[in-house]
């Protein structure tokens, strides 16, 4: 980055894009051209700042000057104003939403103040696209270290002592992973990097692959180095084409350098990383699954022992990690474990990465020292409830995890915490809802993706979850009784007990965890027939308020089955027997006439 | 002597790619992506084509596709309509935005209108959570949908192709 | 071999490293309930997905119930089979299946032989607590097999069988979730399909929802028509396993009640497939002499190996998947379709009946033999060589219908001229058997000298490939033997690469031979009974008098009478066939 004076970052990451940062980003080059300041000022497409909500984002350094909400036709305007005038775009700072005060720096910025980036250090300042850009962040020094200073066994020392757990769900300590698999006596071992992101609302890994491939890169090459494998395969989904496309692009620069290939930096180490996809499956987030999968087959899991690390990929010993996992490797070998071992909580070291999501101010991706607590990430980070509406619960670990209350706000974050607590870890989705969210829908909605998602192999998980969800579906319509609840506490326990998989042993969570924190939800569904949220579609209806209609005709003309009718300038009236509870006429209407009972 | 006809191209395209994958059967998945890529779905003569290929079972490359969601035996919508029902987009009012997109369209999730014109899916999670809740029409992603957009986002395609027509 | 010790229900057991907790159990007499598990231990045979959560057990200080047909055991280990958390789950378990199952054990063809209604007796289900959608599937009639998929528990037995034993390959789990189920290619019908018959998945199905296609009431039906005469043949193996179904220990040959119960059931002719066997052997015996010796006088266009073709779904099997190679097993039909065409030309003319007034039922050990008898080769003008097949199950079910106590028959024998056979037919029966025999006659017919042993230990066993050379007075023959079409498959591929070194080939599909045939009762997993009724075919054999086909006076007097001599222009138009290339082509389209 020497040459230039000025870098303008735009984020490259899917939901900028959607919104069009790739045209921010031709719109500046344009601009700049026009105004002959192209070798002054270079554009840069990086990875995810984090802040979705704020999208498109656009950062300049060296001032830092950061820009939210950013149209294609604003590029004018940053150019001519920022670059050549030297003064910050007023119309596009950040507005701190608690005293409406323009802030300039992201080092400001709420939303980043508690963040501590390790996994997603570079995201959102190098081009990813540019090997050269990683390097200069010290890039590849933890592999030239590990291969020439270190023997595999010390480099495995330092993973273990860095008290690294893996942060795609399960919270193995990787150092020891890595080193049963370099017991392992075999001529061909593997290096396994799971991409395979499936949780509904987390999009870490695909954010770290396309904002840092190569720091997966070279922590898979030190993992080889470390368990006796030369050959390396990442499984990513298919539905990831930019993250695809980034790592192809990072695989082939890192060939180019010799840091992989044979004979990396002369140490006589050789190591290679094939593309493997995957194809929508979220149980191939499951080592085994993921592995019968790489083989071409239905990826449906197996019963452990053996473990990948002894037989994984066609039979020989494998070590699989998830992508974030990977990514804190190269700065553990550069900083050290004991800097690593001081970020973090008592059993649960470094940070971990959360997609924050839901009924929440800045949703994004946000990287957090563990041991932080909910309330910290929700309120301060999160900038609390949208809309000023009341927070009701929060789901971490998606489709696994448990929904956690009020009263689980102040618990430090960390891997045994989060299940004492009845939810876990995950790979680090965290959906807030808010007073308008049903809960036996939130519990019927992951049930749902469980269902869809179960590879039908073992019985609990096969008819077990279906039979919840037609509990759960039973209890929105207001046809559940009592006993359905025991039924469904009942049967939650009997499918963690016995399902084969993480994915079936975790299936009930969200069930189990709404039912303790929200029996009185449930109960108001199955005594009295009523959603206290106002969710569930079968036990609600719209009607208009007398007092407050206009007769402006508006929601009349907008609903969609002709259920309303009424004259110009006189009350109207929603015919029960026709509506179909899509609330369009409740968010049309502008004199709140329209209410839900 | 049972007989499967084939186009020419789709023939040579699919002895292509698994000739490229070393007819190996482990990356059956790489080719079932490459030749959905390439035509658009995988109809049953294309699997039972891979499956002589790979010197694999059909009834295993039938097994196969009908567990992974990505791939599919129907062929899609000019414009394949995707609605992210990623927990992000649910809580944001994904659902409602489904059923009316259903509505409009008269189609159910894995279906294709009679024109040709929409095919429904329903997919885990685009990462746009910011954008939430979010509706894909082929590459492009409209954020923050309502129901009350539905129609208007519709309307945009439909006389996009009047348009063409003219 | 390291032992451990651990504890189960408060008992100590010490087992061998690596067996699993189901085994251990089994050693102090716990038996543990299973489903989806199924091990045929002497065949290398085992399914064992850990998916249907059946047998389930609490290890002490583990977060979950292990399965313990795929757990193993570990020293120190401290198992409680049956705790209050272990009998709850695995009721619940149960209860879910039966909530996906339709309820209708007293229609169902497997019912009494199901394992699920036998757990659901074990575990005393009084009630399904769970209702909900049911899976269902339109069901699949075939030639042979029927599947009726709203049955299916996943067990995945039948998928095993017919891609890791059989590889045939037309089974697989689709879908998944709710909606997994096992189904052919494409979700086609079996009768589309490269499906051979072979019925080891209706073999090893717990439930109803694979079973054969019963042909008992088109049999009632003919056998109480007076315009009919109906005459049944019996295999070789129906005899070592029709008594299990009747209380008989396993093992215990039935052929005289066999023999009472088809007369007491109103067949005019009670003759025997074991004939047919005999007379297979004078055909194939001399075929194989034929290419041998044109061989030995350096004629290059014979092909050898020469291989059996007695195995109906061997025919299917390399019809579909080895058509380059369907010149090289011997055109000889099968008993089944020897005797079928003997029947209705040589017997019929005998008698003077008119075929179409002749009906042949033939019991089979097999599936496949309903599919091969309905092939159109074996008709004359639309009519049938053999009629109806049945199994020996079917058979099992025509005696109970007709109120006969299998127990109390007498001992009777076969009819004439057909019903006469040699040991050398029996042991058709089982694996090797068929080689065997044809040993016992080629020998003689080679050398023209008497046999110096008649049994050939080396051809014998349950290994699922074998090989011998058998001395032919100073001509080494070299013989392979398999059972199982995968270990068919590997003969044939070394065939086809031009590695083999074989003079002649017997192969079985099924495990064990005909005795383990599709149509056998059912062996639930128990490989004991095949070893058993293996030993009552050679038991059968040494008892007869007559032990090589060529000296049976009714296969001697069949040639001076009508068919000539093996290999005449007649027994080539009745008693040998061709085959077919069944195999997918690829078109271009227009």
């Amino acid at each position: 980055m020497a040459e230039n004076k000025m870098h303008i970052l735009v984020c490259g990451g899917t939901g900028c894009r959607a919104s069009q940062s790739e045209q921010i980003v031709n719109n500046l080059k344009a601009e700049l051209e026009s105004q002959n300041l192209e070798n002054d000022v270079r554009v840069l497409t990086t990875g995810c700042f984090g802040f979705c909500e704020k999208g498109p984002v656009v950062k300049v350094v060296p001032d830092n000057t950061f820009y939210t909400e950013v149209k294609p036709s604003d590029a004018i305007d940053i150019v001519n104003e920022h670059i050549v005038k030297g003064r910050p775009l007023q119309r596009l700072l950040y507005k701190n939403p608690k005293n409406n005060y323009k802030v300039t720096n992201t080092a400001s910025i709420d939303f980043y103040k508690k963040q501590v980036r390790i996994a997603l250090r570079n995201c959102g300042f190098v081009d990813p696209e540019n090997i050269d850009e990683y390097i200069g962040r010290d890039g590849y020094e933890a592999l030239g270290k590990c291969l020439s200073d270190y023997s595999p066994s010390e480099v495995i020392d330092i993973i273990k002592k860095s008290g690294l757990r893996g942060r795609g769900g399960g919270g193995f300590p990787t150092g020891l992973k890595w080193e049963i698999t370099s017991k392992e006596k075999n001529d061909q071992k593997y290096v396994v990097c799971n991409a395979d992101e499936g949780d509904p609302g987390a999009f870490m890994d695909r954010s770290i692959l396309e904002g840092d491939p190569h720091s997966v890169i070279e922590a898979m090459a030190i993992c080889g180095y470390c368990i006796g494998a030369n050959k390396g395969l990442v499984y990513i989904r298919a539905e990831y084409p930019l993250a695809i496309n980034r790592l192809k692009i990072a695989l082939s620069q890192a060939s180019e350098y010799g840091l992989l290939g044979n004979d990396i930096m002369g140490t006589g180490f050789d190591f290679d990383i094939e593309i493997r996809y995957g194809a929508g499956a979220f149980v191939c987030g499951e080592e085994t699954a993921l592995i019968h999968s790489m083989e071409g087959s239905r990826g449906e899991p197996t019963f452990k022992p053996p473990f990948p690390s002894v037989s994984g990929y066609l039979g020989k010993p494998t070590n699989v990690n998830n992508v974030e996992t990977f990514a804190n490797v190269p700065v553990i070998i550069n900083k050290g474990a004991e800097w690593f071992s001081s970020i973090g909580s008592e059993n649960s070291k470094g940070t971990k990465v959360f997609a924050l999501a839901g009924k929440v101010n800045n949703v994004g991706l946000i990287e957090v020292p563990m041991g932080i607590t909910l309330r910290e990430v929700i309120f301060d980070i999160g900038g609390g409830i949208r809309n000023g509406k009341k927070f009701k619960a929060v789901q971490t670990g998606g489709p696994s995890g448990g929904c956690l209350t009020e009263k689980d706000l102040d618990i430090p974050i960390d891997y045994d915490n989060l299940i004492k607590a009845g939810s876990m870890m995950g790979s680090g989705g965290m959906i807030v809802m808010d007073e308008d969210d049903c809960m036996v829908s939130i519990a019927k909605f992951y049930l749902e993706f469980t269902l869809d998602e179960s590879c039908g192999k073992c019985t609990p998980c096969r008819i077990g979850n279906k039979r919840l969800h037609e509990i759960l579906d039973k209890i929105t319509k207001g046809k559940g009784t009592e006993q359905d609840l025991e039924r469904l506490k009942l049967l939650s326990n009997v499918i963690k007990d016995t399902s084969l998989c993480g994915l079936g042993q975790t299936s009930p969570n969200p069930v189990l965890s709404t039912l303790l924190n929200f029996e009185d939800e449930y109960l108001a569904h199955v005594r009295e027939g009523k959603c206290p949220a106002g969710q569930c579609k079968d036990l609600l209806k719209y009607e208009i308020d007398p007092d407050l209609c206009t007769g402006c005709t508006l929601c009349y003309r907008n609903c969609p089955v002709g259920a309303i009718s009424g004259e110009k300038k006189s009350v109207h009236y929603i015919d029960q027997s026709i509506c179909i509870k899509c609330g369009v006429c409740f968010q049309k209407c502008k004199f709140k006439a329209i209410s839900i009972v | 002597m049972p007989k499967i006809k084939l186009t020419e191209y789709a023939t040579n395209l699919v002895k292509e790619i698994c000739a490229k994958f070393n007819n190996n059967e482990g990356e059956l998945i790489n080719v079932l992506h490459q030749v959905q890529n390439k035509l658009g779905y995988l109809p049953a003569e294309i699997q039972e084509l891979i499956a002589q290929e790979l010197n694999i079972s059909a009834a295993k490359v039938y097994g196969v596709v009908t567990f992974y969601s990505y791939f599919t035996m129907k062929p899609q919508g000019e414009f394949p309509i995707s609605v992210c029902m990623g927990t992000a987009c649910y809580v944001r009012g994904a659902e409602q935005v489904l059923d009316e997109i259903k509505r409009q369209l008269r189609i159910d999730v894995g279906e294709t209108t009679p024109d040709g014109k929409f095919s429904l899916s329903a997919l885990r999670c685009v990462g746009a959570c910011g954008l939430a809740p979010v509706v894909l029409v082929g590459e492009k992603v409209h954020g923050r949908v309502a129901t009350v957009d539905v129609k208007k986002i519709l309307a945009e395609y439909k006389s996009g192709c009047l348009s063409d027509k003219e | 071999m390291d032992k451990i010790k651990l504890t189960i229900d408060n008992k100590e057991v010490e087992v061998a490293k690596g067996t699993t907790i189901l085994d251990a159990a089994k050693q102090i007499g716990v038996h543990i309930p299973t489903l989806c598990h199924m091990k045929l231990h002497d065949m290398g045979i085992e399914n064992k997905p850990g998916g249907c959560r059946v047998c389930v057990v609490e290890v002490e200080g583990r977060r979950n119930l292990a399965p313990a047909c795929v757990t193993e055991a570990a020293a120190g280990m401290n198992i409680n089979t049956h705790s209050i958390r272990v009998i709850n789950a695995r009721r619940t378990v149960t209860e879910l299946i039966i909530s996906d199952h339709p309820f209708e054990c007293l229609t169902c063809a497997k019912s009494g032989e199901c394992e699920l209604q036998d757990l659901a007796h074990q575990m005393g289900i009084r009630e399904i607590h769970f209702e909900g959608e049911k899976s269902v599937y339109r069901e699949d009639t075939s030639p042979a097999i029927i599947r009726d998929m709203d049955k299916c528990i996943m067990c995945r037995r039948c998928e095993m069988m017919c891609n890791e034993v059989q590889t045939v390959g037309v089974l697989s789990a689709i879908n998944r979730g709710f909606y997994a189920v096992v189904s052919p290619p494409f979700e086609q019908n079996l009768d589309h399909s490269v499906c051979t018959y072979c019925g080891q998945c209706v073999a090893v199905c717990p439930t109803g929802a694979l079973t054969e296609v019963d042909h008992t009431p088109a049999v009632i039906r003919a056998l109480s028509d007076p315009s009919k005469t109906v005459v049944v043949q019996t295999a070789p193996a129906v005899r070592a396993a029709l008594g299990e179904e009747f209380g008989f220990e396993p093992g215990t040959l039935v052929t005289g009640k066999m023999v009472a119960a088809l007369r007491r059931l109103g067949f005019n002719y009670v003759f025997d497939t074991d004939f047919a066997a005999d007379l297979t052997i004078m055909e194939e015996g001399t075929e194989m002499l034929d290419r041998l010796s044109r061989h030995l006088n350096g004629d290059k266009t014979v092909k050898l190996p020469i291989l059996t073709s007695c195995c109906p779904a061997w025919v299917k099997f390399f019809e579909h998947q080895f058509p380059d190679m369907k010149d090289i097993p011997s055109s000889a039909k099968s008993p089944q379709q020897m005797f079928g065409a003997i029947a209705k030309s040589y017997f019929a003319e005998k008698q003077n009946i008119n075929r179409k007034d002749l009906v042949v039922v033939s019991v089979m050990p097999c599936l496949a033999k309903k599919y091969e008898s309905s092939r159109d080769e074996f008709a004359v003008d639309g009519n049938p060589d053999v009629d109806f097949a049945i199994s020996t199950r079917e058979l099992a079910a025509l005696i109970k219908l007709a109120n006969i106590e299998f127990k109390a028959l007498p001992e009777e024998d076969f009819d004439h001229p057909l019903g006469e056979s040699t040991g050398a037919g029996v042991i058709f029966g089982t694996t090797g058997g068929v080689i065997e025999a044809a040993v016992r006659t080629a020998y003689e017919l080679h050398t023209k000298k008497p046999l110096p042993k008649l049994n050939f230990d080396e051809l014998r066993g349950m290994e699922g490939v074998r090989e011998a050379t058998i001395d032919f007075d100073g001509l080494p023959i070299r013989i392979g033997i398999a059972h199982g079409l995968g270990n068919a498959r590997k003969l044939l591929e070394d065939i086809r690469s031009g590695k083999s070194h074989f003079h002649a080939i017997e192969i079985m599909s099924c495990p064990g031979g005909c005795i383990g045939g599709g149509g056998q009762p059912y062996h639930h997993g128990n490989s004991d009974i095949l070893i058993k009724r293996q030993k009552a075919i050679y038991q059968e054999d040494s008892m007869k008098t007559l032990r090589k086909s060529h000296e049976n006076p009714y296969i001697v007097k069949l040639y001076e009478e009508f068919l000539g001599h093996p290999m005449s222009d007649k027994a080539h138009h009745l008693l040998h066939t061709s085959y077919f290339d069944r195999s997918k082509h690829f078109e271009q389209e227009d």
